[in-house]
């Protein structure tokens, strides 16, 4: 097989020391890089330099590099994981570019997600809005049986569909609002779509949707930018659904009843 | 209920039902007033019709300057939540096949813009040079003139047209962003909502044009 060459890129990198800082763009040259390397081998490679000369290596969060953990992704020319749709950074090859290209690294922007160092920002308002509602609760014991309880494949398909988030912020990054509709829309409609979802819906609704407004996450413009750049290409349908859970939950959802009937 | 209305998505139920009650009121006011392409007579005698029953008149005029009031209150307090939402900027902006229809990045300003085409609209007709004719021993205003007047103007025909392209913008917009805020969105109706809110904005945006254009360029004074 013919192997394409090595390349040579110029790379404009945001460094900030840590989440007080100001940040600044500095320029790198990212030499001989193999057309098959990853992004991320292709920073490492830059790394090992910078700690060669005693210079601080760029920091940037990732962890599986097999595009299903969610802890990588930062701006590629504006781009959230880069030009290439359905992938993270992690996943994304340096064939993608040309020599001689000049690429600007930016973190994750977003007043709830404050960048902490270089390219790597804090998501833990992503964990925060888990803990409010998305969840189930189960009795805990043996392991039950497979399909015992039977979901149509629609709606499994559709459930499966909106599991499939990482939770990696693109969305949040993307949004000229910094809104993180997508992101919780998939939590909760992924619940949603399944029969042990329903037993909490309305509160789990109401109180993920709080707390995404409560994170400072902006609201949904309809733009579409979350969908465009989410590596998992999670539908804006999953906002329509988290919308109508929380308009219904709204009217419907019962007061913890007492003793007896009301005067 | 209140803490429906203050939430995002609370809010954003309000624009897309604000927003509506003006998608119907911008087609009705497109359709009835193509008569003039046709009878003078008619399209005064429509006008009367419409101003001379003020029971109707006035709750009407008062569900669309509410539905206005509370979407421009509903933008600018979710803008303003936005803005804070995304407190520095990127130095490259997305592009290629991870970058938003442009109409959806500027309904702010589209929006702005409308609203001081309508306040403008609203000082040249309705509150504009009031002319009597009379139809079948009725007296009644002749508007049919005034916009025959207006419309000989080219700067005004211009602004008219630019102000009507940045309507078609905010409409194709409004108009499928609803059908996701009100959270009545299916995957199979992805494809038809943007069909439906482009043809929608489209036919508002030529039969609106027709008007003007057939007035400066076919029917001189």
């Amino acid at each position: 097989m013919e192997s394409k060459q090595n390349i040579n890129l110029k790379l404009k990198v945001w460094r900030q020391k840590n989440a007080q800082a100001k940040g600044e763009f500095v320029t790198y040259d990212a030499k001989d890089v193999s057309p098959d390397a990853s992004f991320l081998e292709m920073l490492d490679a830059v790394n090992e330099n910078l700690v060669i000369k005693g210079e601080e290596p760029i920091v940037f969060d990732h962890d599986c590099r097999e595009g299903i953990c969610g802890s990588c992704g930062f701006m590629i020319n504006g781009n959230a994981h880069g030009p290439k749709k359905g992938t993270t950074i992690c996943q994304l090859h340096m064939r993608q570019f040309s020599d001689g290209e000049e690429l600007t690294l930016e973190p994750w922007r977003a007043t709830a997600f404050p960048v902490m160092k270089d390219l790597m920002c804090d998501r833990s308002a992503f964990d925060r809005i888990i803990k409010s509602g998305g969840y189930i609760s189960v009795n805990t014991g043996g392991a039950r049986d497979a399909n015992n309880i039977l979901i149509s494949k629609v709606n499994a398909d559709e459930a499966f569909l909106s599991a499939m988030c990482i939770g990696c912020g693109a969305c949040v990054a993307s949004c000229k609002n910094a809104s993180a509709a997508l992101f919780t829309s998939a939590k909760i409609s992924h619940l949603a779509y399944l029969p042990q979802g329903q037993v909490e819906q309305n509160q789990r609704a109401l109180n993920m949707v709080a707390q995404m407004d409560a994170e400072g996450f902006g609201a949904c413009t309809t733009t579409g930018a979350c969908s465009a750049a989410c590596p998992k290409e999670i539908s804006l349908i999953n906002i329509a659904k988290m919308n109508r859970e929380f308009l219904r939950a709204s009217i419907t959802k019962k007061e913890e009843a007492g003793g007896g009937d009301l005067a | 209920m209140l803490n429906f209305l203050k939430s995002s998505v609370g809010r954003k139920y309000i624009m897309g039902l604000t927003g509506l009650v003006w998608v119907g009121f911008v087609l009705t006011h497109m359709a009835a007033n193509m008569l003039i392409l046709f009878s003078a007579e008619a399209y005064n005698k429509y006008g009367h019709a419409l101003t001379s029953n003020k029971l109707l008149l006035y709750p009407a005029e008062a569900v669309l300057l509410g539905a206005i009031l509370v979407h421009i209150l509903c933008a600018i307090s979710l803008t303003i939540d936005n803005r804070k939402a995304r407190d520095s900027r990127y130095a490259m902006q997305p592009s290629g096949e991870k970058a938003p229809p442009k109409p959806s990045q500027f309904m702010g300003i589209q929006g702005s813009m409308i609203l001081a085409f309508i306040i403008f609209h609203l000082i040249t007709f309705k509150y504009g040079t009031h002319y009597d004719v009379t139809y079948d021993d009725v007296v009644m205003r002749d508007l049919h003139r005034l916009v025959l007047e207006v419309f000989q103007s080219p700067g005004y025909v211009t602004w008219y047209s630019v102000c009507l392209v940045l309507l078609m913008f905010h409409l194709s917009h409004g108009a499928q962003s609803v059908f996701q805020s009100f959270g009545f969105l299916e995957r199979k109706m992805q494809g038809g909502i943007k069909v439906f809110a482009w043809a929608y904005a489209l036919i508002i945006f030529l039969g609106f044009l027709s008007q003007p254009l057939y007035v400066f360029l076919i029917h001189k004074n």
